[in-house]
């Protein structure tokens, strides 16, 4: 699952230590290559640190070994903003995990110059297409360095209740609508949209969308691999952003808002009925389950997708998204690759589905979907022509870094459409 | 300083003579080492003593400063191969606006908190030492906050600062609901903000170090200078501020680099927003280094960070804090 914390110092000492001491235990140098033959132990660096990801992998392992008696797990839960710091350092060390979370993008790119990224085309041609065009953002150079296990999406989560307070009938399409129904639920002293600025991300989100209404296809996957914005529609994504901040849309004090931690949070904020809306992943109900257990918000949660800007070369039915997965490293044997391929079989996949962890990668598990709203965000990313990978994670990730601050100061007053495209080209070229 | 290492380095000279003359007579040799120990024993002794220390020092102070230097003349992403950046990461780091202002806030913070915190503290310091009731209850109070980590006291405030959160329902409440401010969304008023939440963590430790130095204060003088008519603002102003001096000069040189190093408040309640109006040296560095993996650049920033750092902690021990030791030594010695 996608989700971002703050990291503190202390996150941070202790994600020195833990690799301090997980270096020390993870098991070392398997260079064999048989899958079948002698005992094989994998170790497994995942962000599950929860349930109910923490059981399913559990459960995954165990089953695996068990269909396969000579492979052995130890599987190891990581706190998620770790693997900033925890990955970088075990792929300069001698003795990385076999498997760890990855995200794909930009930051796989980068970590394959470390040479320790194994690669997983032969493994995996038989069956990828099974996954069908999510496979891609885990790709570099037409090869496969890793496996998503879940597709993510961003879009609008609405209150249904709110809407209806407001008067709002059906949920918007166009920008207009929207600014149209931010003014209604002012009206009605609603705060229109919640947001969480202080974590930099969410506002990246606005301009993300916004670049994809403005941007055609083409130009969307060119600049994921070249970094030069040079279209207009990327300066033309940072006025509509302008035209929409002008409608003063979010709540009190946004700027200080964080998205996912405490009731204060934009998330709590939707889940406690003081917000009508927020752009946000499908991950947004565990999370404000996570906040508000027992709240009453899950029956009056609606989504409805990032609407059509008028004039936008952008195909409208262009979904933002990501997703996560995993990777082997070279270390590791024949197992891991073929490991990967049951995680992605509907034999996992169905049970992300039915327990309503994220949406499957396999699109043959999406019928296992029991919530409406991720059902709906399922259906809107199978008929949806191309998924950009969010741009902080499609670019490696000091341009995707470079290119949030840059949303955010905006968010903020500060800079101009045009130094939002430089903060990509700048970086894209190694500027600092 | 220099008689006491002369006092010191005879003492040391003592026992080794003393080994050498009796080293030809066994018989007295034993009592002799069972006192003072011979060249080679002390030497033993000392590599024991110090080789714990000098490994932890070399591996984790001196090589990631070592290491921190070298990687700021490349460009590292974390993976794959340094690639060389000569200067580059210094001119840019030094002509980049963000950085300057960065140590720009960095050096408000500096001038704040001695503007501000030092005479509260003296003023607290002072008001703690009279004989009041429940005085022992008050300093507690005072110093509390202090023993609360940064982290914990990060998000308390960060809760209670968040829109009609605790502050802005108290100063309503109060009838000061004009003053409601947003006070970590504001680019003009997060740094000040955060001000005061690091006076309010602080404070504690500026009195308690002062009401250690006025202990040291004799009531004698005091006296002394009432007898001879001393009014109790001229006994402050002449006798307990000259011998405060040497505490109060090293509580700015405490509060100096504690507040050229400012992040982990900061970076829990804003991250360094909004739009870089709270960053500081450190959260830049860790916004570089951690979350943009441009380490190379990072470490260049970090190394600026030390010369800063470095410069004025020699600066200060040899201009200010000199009196002070000299005299700390002489009396020692005297």
């Amino acid at each position: 699952m996608r989700t971002f914390r703050t990291a503190s110092f202390v996150a941070a000492a202790a994600a020195l230590v833990l690799t301090a001491s997980a270096c020390s235990s993870s098991s070392g140098g398997s260079t064999n290559s048989n899958a079948s033959t002698g005992p094989v132990n994998l170790t497994w660096w995942h962000n599950g640190t929860t349930d109910p990801v923490k059981s399913l992998w559990a459960q995954a392992a165990a089953d695996y070994t068990a269909a396969h008696p000579n492979v052995k797990f130890t599987v190891d839960p990581i706190q998620n903003e770790q693997f900033q710091t925890k990955v970088p350092a075990a792929l300069a060390g001698g003795n990385p995990p076999d498997i760890f979370q990855q995200w794909g993008g930009g930051q796989l790119t980068s970590q394959i110059t470390s040479g320790k990224l194994m690669d997983l085309t032969a493994a995996t041609s038989s069956w990828i297409s099974e996954l069908g065009a999510t496979a891609a953002g885990w790709q570099a150079d037409g090869k496969q360095y890793g496996i998503p296990y879940d597709l993510h999406v961003v879009g609008f989560w609405y209150r249904k209740d709110l809407f209806a307070q407001a008067g709002i009938t059906a949920p918007p399409t166009t920008m207009d609508e929207l600014n149209a129904d931010v003014v209604k639920l002012k009206q009605h002293n609603i705060a229109p949209i919640a947001i969480g600025s202080k974590d930099r991300w969410p506002d990246a989100f606005y301009w993300d969308y916004f670049a994809v209404r403005e941007c055609s296809t083409d130009v969307l996957k060119q600049a994921s691999k070249d970094m030069k914005l040079t279209d207009p529609c990327w300066t033309k994504a940072g006025d509509d952003l302008k035209a929409f901040l002008a409608t003063n849309p979010f709540q009190t004090g946004f700027l200080g808002t964080p998205a996912q931690q405490g009731v204060g949070s934009s998330a709590g904020l939707i889940a406690s009925g003081k917000a009508a809306m927020e752009l946000q992943g499908d991950w947004e109900l565990p999370t404000m389950e996570g906040l508000l257990p027992n709240g009453t918000f899950k029956s009056q949660m609606g989504w409805f997708p990032f609407p059509a800007v008028t004039g936008g070369a952008g195909d409208p039915t262009v979904a933002l998204g990501g997703g996560d997965g995993f990777s082997c490293t070279t270390g590791a044997t024949a197992a891991c690759p073929d490991f990967l391929k049951y995680l992605a079989s509907t034999a996992v996949q169905d049970k992300i589905a039915s327990q309503g962890i994220a949406l499957p990668a396999n699109p043959a598990s999406d019928s296992k979907l029991t919530d409406p709203n991720l059902q709906t965000i399922s259906s809107y990313a199978a008929k949806a022509p191309y998924i950009q990978m969010y741009f902080d994670i499609a670019f490696p990730t000091s341009v995707g870094q470079s290119l949030d601050n840059a949303v955010a100061d905006y968010f903020a007053g500060k800079g101009t459409p045009q130094t939002i495209v430089q903060s990509v080209t700048n970086a894209g070229s190694g500027g600092k | 300083m220099s008689r006491a290492q002369v006092t010191a380095g005879a003492a040391e000279a003592a026992p080794a003579v003393a080994g050498d003359k009796t080293a030809g007579r066994p018989g007295r040799a034993p009592a002799a080492r069972s006192v003072r120990p011979t060249g080679r024993r002390r030497r033993l002794e000392l590599a024991l003593l110090l080789t714990p220390a000098t490994v932890l020092f070399t591996a984790f102070v001196l090589a990631p400063m070592a290491l921190a230097a070298y990687y700021s003349f490349y460009n590292w992403n974390g993976y794959g191969a340094l690639t060389s950046a000569g200067l580059s990461n210094y001119t840019s780091a030094l002509t980049g606006s963000n950085f300057q202002h960065s140590v720009l806030h960095n050096l408000i913070i500096v001038v704040l908190s001695l503007v501000i915190q030092l005479p509260l503290s003296i003023g607290l310091a002072m008001l703690l030492n009279r004989r009041i009731k429940g005085r022992s209850f008050l300093r507690l109070v005072v110093f509390a906050p202090y023993v609360l980590s940064e982290a914990i006291t990060a998000v308390v405030w960060y809760q209670m600062l968040q829109p009609s959160g605790f502050v802005d329902q108290l100063l309503t409440s109060v009838g000061l609901g004009s003053q409601v401010h947003d006070w970590l969304g504001s680019t003009s008023l997060v740094l000040y903000t955060l001000f005061v939440v690091i006076t309010w963590k602080y404070i504690g430790f500026g009195i308690i170090l002062l009401l250690a130095g006025l202990q040291g204060v004799p009531t004698e003088l005091r006296e002394a200078a009432a007898l001879d008519g001393a009014s109790s603002w001229q006994i402050t102003r002449h006798v307990v501020m000259p011998l405060l001096g040497p505490t109060i000069r090293i509580w700015i040189f405490l509060s100096v680099i504690g507040s050229l190093q400012l992040f982990d408040l900061v970076w829990i309640m804003t991250g360094g927003g909004p739009a870089e109006a709270s960053n500081t040296m450190v959260t830049y560095i860790y916004n570089f280094g951690i979350k943009q993996q441009q380490y190379g650049f990072a470490s260049a920033v970090a190394v600026i960070l030390f010369i800063i750092c470095f410069v004025f902690a020699l600066a200060y021990q040899r201009f200010v804090l000199r009196r002070d030791t000299e005299g700390a030594l002489t009396r020692v010695v005297g």
